[in-house]
């Protein structure tokens, strides 16, 4: 096969890239779906194909549960995130005339500090003796310390929505001002008040960036580990602890394999369902 | 025809900030006319469009809205609907949906709702095409929905902010013919915003001309282009020469002007009320121009002249000539008849016209 300059030229470009994909993403995508369908024998792995490690993921209610949980804790990190961030992108997009370069930038402030003093942050401020504690103690609402505030979902829900709040701003963000504003002034002409144009106009217009902003948040929101191993306690923790436990010191590298394709599979199947529904919602507002 | 004012604007002035955009208009339009507001960009025309819809308030003055004031009143509640310059067809609905979209509250069943949207589908000339989503229509039938879906809402008055400037010429000459039916069938006062003045010529019953801020003329196409009020707006419909002159009679209707070299000749006064002596401009189109190789006959004043340049237009050419003691060339316009006279640069020629095609410009 011949091929011309231009032609050997992009090859040459794409090839790092292409071989950085297939070393650090399809290889170890293919050895976890190798290994799910092996047995751990001990300290050795045999090489026998076998679906008991799904069998298992699937029959035991530990897992179900954890799976399950990750899902419903992801979608409500993904409702509450989108929630509060979709304001803030309205301002910036509506109400900012000038210096919307700057608010953005703003927006990106808690990026400064690393993710994991972020999640810690937020362990000082629910623990028992934290900042929330103190002032309610201060303030007289309270008598003793709320020892209820940490290690939980609920815990874990807001730490994560605080830390992926800027991904849902920016696609909102960039949604929302992509609207032309006659399209406002119509349905203002046409005698919609504020709201009922936000709601047929502005809103259904903006569903892209909401469904790219809850893809964003969701999808690795299901698999973080650290926010539940720090703020969730055993009532908290979530599908990838557990992954993590199998490689670690359960040291089950098959079920861990298996369990980790399992919740990539539930993932992609609640990711449709949540496109779908806002597609309904989108359908809804006409 | 009965002349009800549909809209009454009264010392209208609007400032943005130091700017004063529209300056102290007055305007009525009459109820089922079709009127243009003409004038270069930046005259403050769209903005007087806007104060009209509700989109912004007076700085000054008040709008009426068959016979109520509209101070206070949100764009959402206005009897005014418009057909924005964009468009503005909502993207993630069909066409049948834009078009219903203002009947929401209007208490209509879903089916009623949608036998208007039919009508005014048929009217527009869409029919069938209800279910179209809105990028798969071209500039002509974008144009089409947005007129649906102002005029389903049977408004006072649609308002229209240059709406055939997405268009090429072919497809904005066809549409200006079609709106104009469409008005003559609503009924509905029409309300445009234009900068080109051969559409609002071609379209409106009256045009206004703005220049920064002010309203300079409101006439029919006929009385704007034969008897402009300034300069400025001669200038700005159609070419027109302009001569220095002044007074030796005035009779009321008609002036007795002495041009320099030209001589004297009577045209029509157009309200110039200036005594014997006072200096006077008058206009004269390139079109009532005579020029030929003899001096012409019937003209009130001829001169020789050399043609210096030439435009070739098709159905007219444009002749440049010099004349002795003028500094601007004298245009002639020449209708290009089978038989009609060509003259090449450097001829010299005869050119005249007469008294009546000639008009006073009564302000500066």
């Amino acid at each position: 096969m011949t091929l011309d300059k231009n032609a050997r030229l992009g090859l040459l470009l794409a090839t790092p890239t292409t071989l950085y994909v297939l070393l650090l993403i399809a290889a170890p995508v293919g050895m976890t779906i190798a290994y799910s369908f092996w047995t751990q024998e001990f300290v050795d792995v045999t090489r026998d194909f076998t679906w008991a490690n799904y069998r298992e993921v699937f029959a035991d209610p530990l897992y179900r549960t954890l799976i399950f949980r990750s899902v419903r804790i992801a979608a409500m990190v993904t409702l509450l995130t989108v929630l509060l961030a979709y304001p803030v992108a309205y301002h910036i997009a509506f109400n900012v005339k000038k210096n919307k370069a700057m608010w953005l930038f703003l927006v990106t402030i808690p990026f400064w500090t690393s993710y994991l003093l972020r999640v810690f942050s937020w362990k000082l401020i629910l623990a028992q003796n934290g900042v929330v504690n103190s002032a309610l103690l201060w303030l007289g609402v309270i008598d003793t310390p709320i020892d209820t505030l940490l290690y939980n979902s609920e815990a874990v829900v807001v730490t994560l929505a605080h830390a992926w709040a800027p991904f849902a701003i920016l696609p909102i963000f960039v949604s929302l001002e992509k609207i032309d504003r006659s399209y406002l002034e119509a349905a203002k002409d046409l005698g919609e008040g504020p709201v009922r144009s936000f709601l047929r106009v502005t809103l259904p217009l903006s569903i892209p960036g909401i469904i790219g902003a809850s893809m964003i948040i969701f999808i690795p929101t299901v698999g973080d580990y650290v926010t539940p191993a720090l703020v969730g306690g055993s009532d908290g923790a979530m599908v990838a602890n557990m992954i993590q436990v199998q490689f670690g010191k359960a040291n089950n590298w098959p079920l861990g394999a298996a369990l980790a394709l399992s919740a990539v599979v539930c993932v992609t199947g609640a990711a449709c369902l949540l496109v779908l529904g806002l597609k309904l919602i989108e359908r809804s507002l006409k | 025809m009965d002349h009800k004012i549909a809209v009454n604007i009264a010392n209208v002035s609007k400032s943005f900030g130091s700017f004063r955009a529209v300056r102290n208009v007055n305007l009525q339009l009459k109820e089922g006319e079709f009127f243009s507001l003409l004038g270069p960009s930046g005259c403050g025309k769209s903005t007087l469009l806007r104060m009209i819809a509700g989109f912004e308030e007076p700085s000054e003055g008040t709008i009426s809205i068959g016979g109520l004031p509209m101070a206070g009143i949100d764009a959402n509640h206005r009897p005014t609907n418009m057909v924005f310059q964009s468009y503005a067809i909502f993207p993630h609905l069909n066409v049948e949906e834009n078009i219903i979209f203002g009947l929401a509250r209007s208490g209509l069943s879903r089916s009623e709702k949608r036998a208007r949207a039919e009508d005014m589908l048929a009217k527009v000339g869409l029919e069938g095409l209800g279910r179209r989503s809105a990028h798969e229509l071209s500039g002509g039938q974008r144009q089409r929905v947005a007129l649906a879906r102002a005029l389903v809402l049977e408004p006072k008055v649609l308002l229209l902010d240059e709406p055939m400037s997405a268009l090429d010429k072919k497809l904005r000459e066809q549409m200006q013919m079609e709106l104009r039916a469409l008005q003559r069938s609503v009924g509905i006062t029409f309300l445009m915003v234009t900068h080109d003045q051969h559409e609002a010529m071609t379209i409106s019953d009256r045009c206004g001309v703005m220049f920064e801020g002010k309203l300079a003329q409101v006439a029919t196409p006929h009385e704007l282009y034969q008897k402009p009020n300034t300069k400025q707006v001669a200038d700005f419909i159609g070419g027109m020469n302009f001569f220095d002159g002044s007074i030796k009679a005035n009779g009321g209707t008609r002036l007795e002007v002495e041009l320099p070299r030209f001589g004297q000749l009577s045209v029509d006064a157009h309200g110039v009320s200036d005594g014997i002596g006072a200096a006077v401009t008058i206009g004269l189109r390139p079109e009532r121009v005579h020029i030929g190789s003899e001096r012409p006959e019937g003209a009130d004043v001829a001169v020789p002249a050399r043609v210096i340049d030439r435009a070739f237009y098709g159905e007219t050419i444009h002749y440049y000539l010099e004349l002795e003691g003028r500094t601007d060339p004298l245009i002639a316009s020449v209708t290009n008849f089978e038989r009609a006279d060509h003259f090449e640069i450097g001829d010299a020629v005869w050119s005249g016209f007469r008294g009546g095609a000639a008009v006073a410009l009564p302000k500066k």
